[in-house]
C-alpha cells in the first residue's frame, strides 16, 4: 500500500484532517517565534532604556490611532544610506517596552525612530497643523484639530496598570503620580522634579505654543521628541551589550 | 414563536451597548458603543416586524441551506464595491493630500478601511457563501445546525461594520490586517468558532464518503485563521469600559508574531481558502476533472507546513535576530514550489477545454486569477530574498506585489466564483449578460497591469534614489525629493485602480439584474454557438 493509497484515510476522517492540518500549521510558528521569548541574545543590554512617561505614553497612543505607522517606519536597517539619513541603526532593546511595535513597513515618509531633538516643538506643531507650510512636497495629511483637542484623562493610571500587566516595569510611584505626572510634563511652570526622577531625559515643556490647556498636540509632540533619544550612542559598546 | 429567543438576547445586548455608550471611559469608545446600539436595534426592529406566531413549516432536510449564501453573493459584492471604492480614495489622497478631511477621513485611518474593507469584508464574505455551497454540494448534507449558518452570516457583517467604523473612530491596535480593538475581536472569535462547528460540522454528516479536496483547503484555512487571530491579539485592555488595549508582546516578540499572522493571513485567508475556491468551480465551470488527484495531495500539506514560517521576511534587516530571518527567508523560497502546484493543477484543469477560453469570460477571469497567482507567488519568493529586500522593502513594490495577488488572484477567482454561483442560487437560466463579463475581465485586467507596472517603477526608483551617492561621497537625493518624484505614478496608479473598479461595478450592475430575472438581449459570444457548415 503506497502513501497516497494511506492518504485515503485522512480523506475519509474530517476530524483526523483537521487535527493533522492543525498539527502541521502550529509547527513554523513554535520554532521561529518561542525561542524568542527566552533566548537571551534577542535583545542586547542597553543603558538607558526607561518606560513611557505618561504624557509620553499618550502621545504615542495618539501616534496609533492617527495610523501614522502606515506611512512611517520607526526601524532603521543597518544600511550606509539608512545611518546616514537617520542615525545609528535600531536596537531591540530600543522598543523592549513597546506594546505594541511601531516598526512599521511602508515609508511613504521618512522613518521616525530617531526624528527626537532633530527639530524644534514649534517646527512640529507647524508641521502637524499643516505640512505643506513647511515641506513643500509632502503628501501628509493634516493634523490641525489635534490642537484644540484637550486631551482625555479621566484615570490615566489606568493604561501604567495594564502595560505593568503586559511586563513593562512602572512602579508604584510611577502609577500613583501618573495623571499629574502627564499634566506637568507640559506645563512649563509646574514643579516637575518628581517627574524628571521617575524618568530621566523626559522633555518637559509647554509643547504646542499654548500653555493654558495640555491637548493631543502637547502628548504627540512630547512623544516624537524623545523618540530615539533615550540610549547615548556617544557611550554605546555594541560588543559590550551583546549576550 | 419566531425568533423569540433571538429578540430577547439581541434586545438584552442593546440595552447593554447603551450603557456602555453612557459609562464608557474614553470618547470614541463611547461613540463606538452609539454605533453598536443604533446597529443592534435595527437587527431587533427587523426581526420584531418578522415575527409570527404560527407554526413554523418544517423544513426538508434533505435540500440545502442556500438562504445565508444568497446574502453572502450580494454581500461580496457591496462590500467589494466599498472597499475597492475606499481604495482609489486613499490612492487619490496620496497623489492630492487635500483630499484629506481630518479627522475621520484622514489617510491613516482610511487606509485599514480599504485594507479591511476588500480582505476581510469583501474576501471574507466571498470565502464564507462559496464555502458553504461548495461543503454542502460536495458533502451532499444540508448545513449544519438549523440557524447557524444565518448566525454566523449576520456575525460577521456585525463585526465588519463594528471594525469599519472604529477605524474612522481611531479605535486600533495598529496590527496590519487585525487593526480592530479587544472587544471587537472577542465577538469575532465567537463567530469564527461558530463558523468553524457550522463547516465541520456538514462534513460530518455527509452522504459521501470521501471529503472533496476543495473542502480540505477550507477547514485547514478556517482553523488556521483561528489559530493566527487569538494568538496575534492577545492584549490588555486599560479598561473594560474603554477602546484601548495593550498588546501582550512588546518589540520583536511583538513584530514577528504579528508577521507570523500577517503574512498567514495571506497565505491562509488569501491563498489556501481561495485554492478551495478554485478546486471546486473552475472544475465546474470547465465541465473538467482535476488536473491531478496527487498532486493536490502534496501540495496541501506542503503549503500549509510551508507557509506558516514565511512571516520573518517581512523583518529583513530589523532587530529579529538574523537567524529568524534567514529561516523566513529560505522557507518563502521553499515555498515557490507548492504555490506552482496549486498553479499547474489549476491551470492543467483545463487540458481538453482550452477552446473554451474564446467563448466563456467566466473561464477566462478565472485562468486570469491563476495566471496571477502563478505571478505573485513567483515574485513573493523573490522579494523575501533579503538583497533584494534590501531594495524593496519600505517602497511601493510591496504595494504593488500585493495588489497583483490581491487583484489578480484573489478578486478575479472572486468574481468567477460569483459569476458561476448566482445563476444558480436565483434559478436563472444564464446571467443576465455575458458580454458585460468580457468587459469586467478587460477593465479588471488592464487595471491590475496598469497598477502592477506602476508600482514597479515608483517602488524600484524610490528605493534605488534613498540609497544613491554622488562621488564625492554624499546622499543625492533628499527624503522630500523622493516623495515629490512619486507623485505622477500615484496618479497613474489611482486610474489603475479606479479601472479595476469601474470593472467591479459593472459586475455589480450584471449580478443586480440577474438576480432581478432581466436577460439582456444581446450576440452570443463568437464561437459560443457551432456555426453551420454548408454542405458539400
Amino acid at each position: 500500500m503506497g502513501l497516497m493509497d494511506r492518504h485515503a484515510l485522512i480523506e475519509k476522517n474530517a476530524t483526523l484532517l483537521l487535527v493533522g492540518s492543525l498539527l502541521v500549521v502550529t509547527v513554523g510558528g513554535i520554532v521561529e517565534i518561542a525561542p524568542l521569548f527566552y533566548l537571551d541574545n534577542t535583545i542586547e543590554k542597553v543603558e538607558g532604556m526607561r518606560p513611557y512617561s505618561p504624557l509620553e505614553l499618550a502621545g504615542r497612543n495618539i501616534y496609533v490611532r492617527e495610523g501614522c505607522y502606515l506611512c512611517h517606519s520607526q526601524m532603521i536597517r543597518p544600511f550606509r544610506d539608512e545611518v546616514e539619513r537617520y542615525g545609528h541603526y535600531s536596537l531591540a532593546a530600543e522598543s523592549m517596552y513597546d506594546h505594541p511595535f511601531q516598526w512599521g513597513s511602508k515609508r511613504t515618509g521618512p522613518d521616525l525612530a530617531r526624528v527626537g531633538d532633530r527639530y524644534s516643538n514649534v517646527w512640529h506643531v507647524e508641521h502637524l497643523a499643516d505640512p505643506r507650510s513647511v515641506v513643500p512636497e509632502s503628501i501628509m495629511p493634516s493634523y490641525a484639530f489635534l490642537k484644540d483637542t484637550p486631551i482625555e484623562v479621566k484615570d490615566f493610571s489606568t493604561h501604567l496598570v495594564a502595560n505593568r500587566r503586559v511586563g513593562v516595569p512602572y512602579s508604584d510611584d510611577m502609577i500613583a503620580h501618573a495623571n499629574a505626572d502627564l499634566m506637568a510634563q507640559a506645563d512649563p511652570n509646574a514643579d516637575t522634579s518628581g517627574l524628571e526622577a521617575r524618568y530621566p531625559k523626559a522633555k518637559i515643556g509647554d509643547f504646542d505654543g499654548n500653555p493654558q490647556q495640555v491637548t493631543e498636540m502637547d502628548a504627540l509632540v512630547a512623544y516624537l521628541q524623545m523618540l530615539g533619544t533615550l540610549v547615548d550612542f556617544k557611550n554605546y559598546d555594541e560588543a559590550a551589550g551583546y549576550r | 414563536m419566531k425568533f423569540g429567543t433571538q429578540i430577547v438576547a439581541l434586545g438584552l445586548f442593546t440595552f447593554a451597548a447603551l450603557v456602555a455608550a453612557g459609562f464608557g471611559v474614553d470618547e470614541p469608545f463611547r461613540q463606538h458603543m452609539w454605533v453598536l446600539f443604533f446597529v443592534l436595534l435595527g437587527f431587533v426592529a427587523v426581526l420584531i416586524r418578522n415575527t409570527s406566531f404560527e407554526a413554523a413549516a418544517p423544513i426538508d432536510p434533505s435540500a440545502y441551506m442556500d438562504g445565508p449564501i444568497r446574502y453572502g453573493a450580494i454581500a461580496t459584492m457591496f462590500w467589494g464595491v466599498v472597499g475597492m471604492l475606499v481604495g482609489v480614495v486613499i490612492a487619490l489622497q496620496l497623489a492630492y493630500p487635500d483630499l484629506n478631511i481630518q479627522p475621520w477621513f484622514n489617510f491613516g485611518r482610511l487606509r485599514p478601511l480599504h485594507t479591511s474593507g476588500v480582505v476581510f469584508a469583501f474576501g471574507g464574505n466571498a470565502l464564507l457563501c462559496t464555502s458553504l455551497y461548495v461543503v454542502q454540494r460536495t458533502c451532499r448534507a444540508r448545513l449544519f445546525g438549523g440557524d447557524l449558518g444565518w448566525f454566523v452570516f449576520w456575525g460577521y457583517q456585525l463585526f465588519i461594520v463594528m471594525a469599519a467604523t472604529g477605524y474612522l473612530l481611531g479605535i486600533t491596535e495598529s496590527r496590519e490586517y487585525a487593526e480592530p480593538e479587544w472587544y471587537v475581536d472577542l465577538w469575532l472569535t465567537i463567530v469564527w468558532v461558530a463558523y468553524l462547528l457550522l463547516f465541520l460540522g456538514t462534513i460530518l454528516k455527509r452522504k459521501e464518503p470521501h471529503i472533496y479536496v476543495a473542502n480540505w483547503f477550507y477547514l485547514s484555512f478556517i482553523v488556521t485563521i483561528a489559530m493566527l487571530h487569538v494568538v496575534n491579539n492577545l492584549s490588555m485592555p486599560a479598561s473594560f469600559l474603554g477602546s484601548k488595549s495593550y498588546s501582550a508582546f512588546s518589540g520583536v516578540q511583538d513584530a514577528l508574531t504579528q508577521w507570523w499572522y500577517g503574512h498567514n493571513a495571506v497565505g491562509f485567508f488569501l491563498t489556501a481558502g481561495f485554492l478551495g475556491m478554485m478546486y471546486y468551480f473552475v472544475p465546474k465551470q470547465a465541465n473538467r476533472p482535476v488536473y491531478s488527484y496527487r498532486l493536490s495531495i502534496i501540495h496541501f500539506w506542503a503549503i500549509i507546513f510551508l507557509y506558516i514560517w514565511a512571516g520573518p521576511h517581512h523583518l529583513h534587516y530589523t532587530a529579529l535576530p538574523d537567524w529568524a530571518q534567514t529561516l523566513g527567508m529560505v522557507f518563502s523560497i521553499m515555498l515557490w514550489m507548492p504555490s506552482w502546484g496549486g498553479m499547474i493543477n489549476g491551470l492543467m484543469t483545463l487540458s481538453g477545454a482550452w477552446d473554451k477560453l474564446r467563448t466563456d469570460p467566466i473561464i477566462r477571469m478565472m485562468v486570469m486569477a491563476i495566471a496571477f497567482y502563478g505571478m505573485s507567488t513567483f515574485e513573493g519568493p523573490m522579494m523575501s530574498i533579503k538583497t533584494v529586500n534590501s531594495l524593496s522593502h519600505y517602497t511601493d513594490w510591496t504595494i504593488g506585489h500585493v495588489h497583483s495577488g490581491a487583484l489578480g488572484w484573489v478578486g478575479m477567482i472572486s468574481f468567477g466564483a460569483i459569476y458561476y454561483m448566482v445563476p444558480k442560487l436565483w434559478n436563472r437560466q444564464r446571467l443576465y449578460s455575458l458580454r458585460l463579463v468580457t468587459w469586467h475581465f478587460w477593465l479588471a485586467t488592464l487595471g491590475i497591469v496598469v497598477y502592477a507596472a506602476v508600482m514597479w517603477v515608483s517602488g524600484i526608483m524610490q528605493g534605488l534614489m534613498w540609497r544613491e551617492y554622488d562621488e564625492q561621497g554624499f546622499l543625492v537625493y533628499s527624503f522630500a525629493e523622493t516623495v515629490a518624484a512619486m507623485h505622477p505614478y500615484y496618479v497613474m496608479r489611482a486610474i489603475g485602480g479606479a479601472m479595476y473598479l469601474s470593472g467591479a461595478l459593472i459586475m455589480a450592475w450584471n449580478i443586480t439584474m440577474t438576480i432581478l430575472g432581466y436577460q439582456r438581449e444581446e450576440e452570443p459570444m463568437p464561437g459560443s454557438v457551432p456555426t453551420l457548415q454548408p454542405a458539400e
